[in-house]
């Protein structure tokens, strides 16, 4: 079967895109937990538990509730993410609060893929997962793991793609992939959409 | 999906620096947890399963300089170069490198340290792997917490069914780190005594470190008895990210979608190698998911009493033991199960003996919500 990019979210840089146009964006700070919590203000996502997370869990949060807007998402929906940074950031809060006293809500985020069990929570998604981490994004691989679970191990779905947050950068690229839509689903694509958001926004 | 043949294979921990010495000694049920000074805990000390750095630097002389690699890199670049030297036409132009491991050299996070900082990311652990040995294409990392070695297995199955490779040594491994350490504290899940999994007087993890490497392949070896990964499937609980459902909601999905895809019914498995962590939360899911499956019968244990929880290690070090369990028809004590203490009886191994086995289970799961199964199946000549 042909599997196409059903749609797509880009969070970089105090932008959202999704499908390529912009939704959000903001001015008011740098900070990334500052950004995500104006954006998750402003896309009226209403989810308490949001607050809680670290910077990367909220990416992901954030990321999915913009990518699933318009699709109905079926709980057999598997999700194949990566990064470069794993859950660095996370761990070097961890690392500071060794020499103190040790908070189990902090270390509990010290694992890159928390954040898929977080939007596993949020959307009810029993299905596959799995972290890779890449020094770059890695269109091969993600769309090779991608098609082998769709082809393979009865998913009607995946989320695939980028989630990286390193100090004060974030960069995200998600793609819902099922046999709906009109972008093919292959290697070149990935990359195409990957870095044409990552020259308009550096432009 | 073309089955996985399950090659050589080395395991690096506390019981040893080979399978076969790590074999012997959980054949006599020797336990790797020792007691180890640690200023975390009130008593000054806790039970851990930790390599003796002077032994490890002495079998690493023989392949390279201890100074140049951290600890974590010389077991698993160890445990590498023993399943490679075992087989030495392979050629790593054509074999794919899949690594585990959910914390890396994470203790580089400290001030003092004399190696790069960089060196704290995975993907350089990676490297320095690949490089030792001049493995062509580009590592492939899973970090997905505590499944991350059976997923790495389970992984390398998928890639070399499409066609990307043919063969993949997989390695895993985690160090009993102060960021590990105190993490599992915080969350008071280290227990006092060494971890007694699925036993009523059970209160809590050990930790453990570990390296194990496998040989991997598409192609059925000639003249000998194999064990092949049939079935391979992952659930999430989308429950709790730090805590497993408790009705066991994402391991029954991963186990009732390995079998499926393996083929066989659950009442043809031979033995199950649980997770078996040791936790009250853990080992009763466990026990509800097998209760659920109708698999209460099957014979099962946990390995974390040998070696203790060696995160992203664990899973593949087990499915490796799982594998000689397998060839030699052997199963293990459970070790440290002392009375029934879940909800549902289990059918725990109280003694080391001989049965005849064919499939086995493996299962995982870990933070996040992840869980995970592999079917395994023992081929005779010509079956």
């Amino acid at each position: 079967m042909e599997y196409k990019i059903t749609g797509f979210v880009h969070i970089r840089d105090q932008h959202i895109f999704l499908d390529g146009r912009e939704i959000f964006s903001s001015n008011v700070s740098k900070d990334p937990g500052d950004f995500l919590k104006q954006a998750y203000s402003e896309l009226q996502i209403s989810y308490p538990k949001f607050h809680k997370m670290d910077v990367l869990c909220k990416l992901g949060i954030v990321g999915t509730e913009v990518l699933f807007r318009n699709h109905q998402i079926s709980p057999d929906t598997a999700l194949v993410f990566s990064n470069a940074s794993s859950s660095l950031e996370t761990d070097k809060d961890h690392r500071k609060e060794m020499n103190g006293i040790v908070s189990p809500s902090i270390f509990v985020y010290t694992l890159p893929n928390i954040v898929l069990g977080e939007i596993s929570i949020k959307h009810k998604l029993q299905s596959e997962n799995v972290f890779f981490v890449s020094e770059k994004f890695n269109a091969a691989l993600i769309k090779d793991y991608t098609t082998v679970l769709l082809e393979n191990s009865n998913v009607p779905a995946v989320v695939c793609g980028w989630i990286e947050w390193k100090n004060a950068e974030y960069d995200v690229f998600l793609c819902l992939v099922s046999p709906e839509g009109k972008i093919n689903f292959n290697r070149e694509n990935l990359e195409e959409l990957y870095y044409f958001q990552n020259e308009r926004s550096a432009n | 999906m073309k089955d996985l043949y399950l090659l050589d294979d080395v395991i690096i921990s506390p019981l040893g620096f080979s399978t076969e010495e790590n074999l012997a000694s959980v054949r006599k049920g020797i336990s790797g947890l020792e007691l180890h000074k640690n200023h975390r805990f009130s008593n000054g000390e806790f039970y851990a399963g930790i390599i003796d750095n002077t032994l490890l630097q002495q079998a690493f002389l023989k392949i390279g300089n201890p100074d140049k690699f951290t600890k974590l890199e010389q077991m698993m670049l160890l445990a590498v170069h023993k399943v490679i030297a075992t087989n030495p036409g392979l050629d790593l132009n054509e074999t794919a490198l899949i690594l585990s491991s959910t914390k890396g050299n994470i203790d580089l996070l400290e001030e003092k340290t004399s190696f790069p900082k960089n060196r704290v990311f995975l993907t350089e652990l990676a490297k320095v792997i690949q490089d030792f040995f001049g493995f062509k294409n580009e590592p492939i990392v899973v970090s997905n917490a505590c499944v991350s070695g059976g997923l790495a297995l389970a992984v390398a199955k998928r890639f070399i069914a499409a066609g990307n490779y043919e063969q993949a040594i997989v390695v895993g491994g985690d160090l009993v780190s102060d960021f590990v350490v105190s993490g599992f504290n915080s969350f008071q899940a280290i227990s006092a005594t060494p971890c007694a999994p699925f036993s009523k007087d059970r209160s809590g993890i050990s930790l453990g470190e570990a390296a194990a490497a496998i040989l991997v392949s598409s192609r059925k070896p000639k003249n000998s008895q194999v064990v092949s990964l049939i079935g391979e499937a992952t659930a999430n609980d989308a429950n709790h990210i730090s805590g497993p459902s408790r009705t066991g909601e994402g391991l029954v999905i991963s186990i009732e979608k390995a079998l499926r895809k393996s083929g066989i019914s659950g009442n043809e498995l031979s033995y199950i190698s649980a997770h078996g962590t040791g936790t009250m939360y853990n080992d009763e899911m466990e026990a509800v998911a097998l209760s659920r499956l109708n698999l209460t019968s099957i014979l099962v244990n946990s390995f974390k009493g040998y070696y203790g929880h060696t995160l992203g290690a664990s899973a593949l070090l087990e499915s490796i033991l799982t594998k000689h369990s397998l060839l030699k028809n052997e199963l293990f004590i459970s070790l440290n199960f002392r009375e029934a203490g879940v909800s549902i009886p289990l059918n725990i191994i109280t003694e080391t003996r001989k049965e005849t086995l064919r499939y086995a289970l493996k299962t995982a799961s870990g933070f996040g919500g992840c869980n995970l199964a592999l079917v395994f199946k023992k081929e005779e000549n010509g079956v």
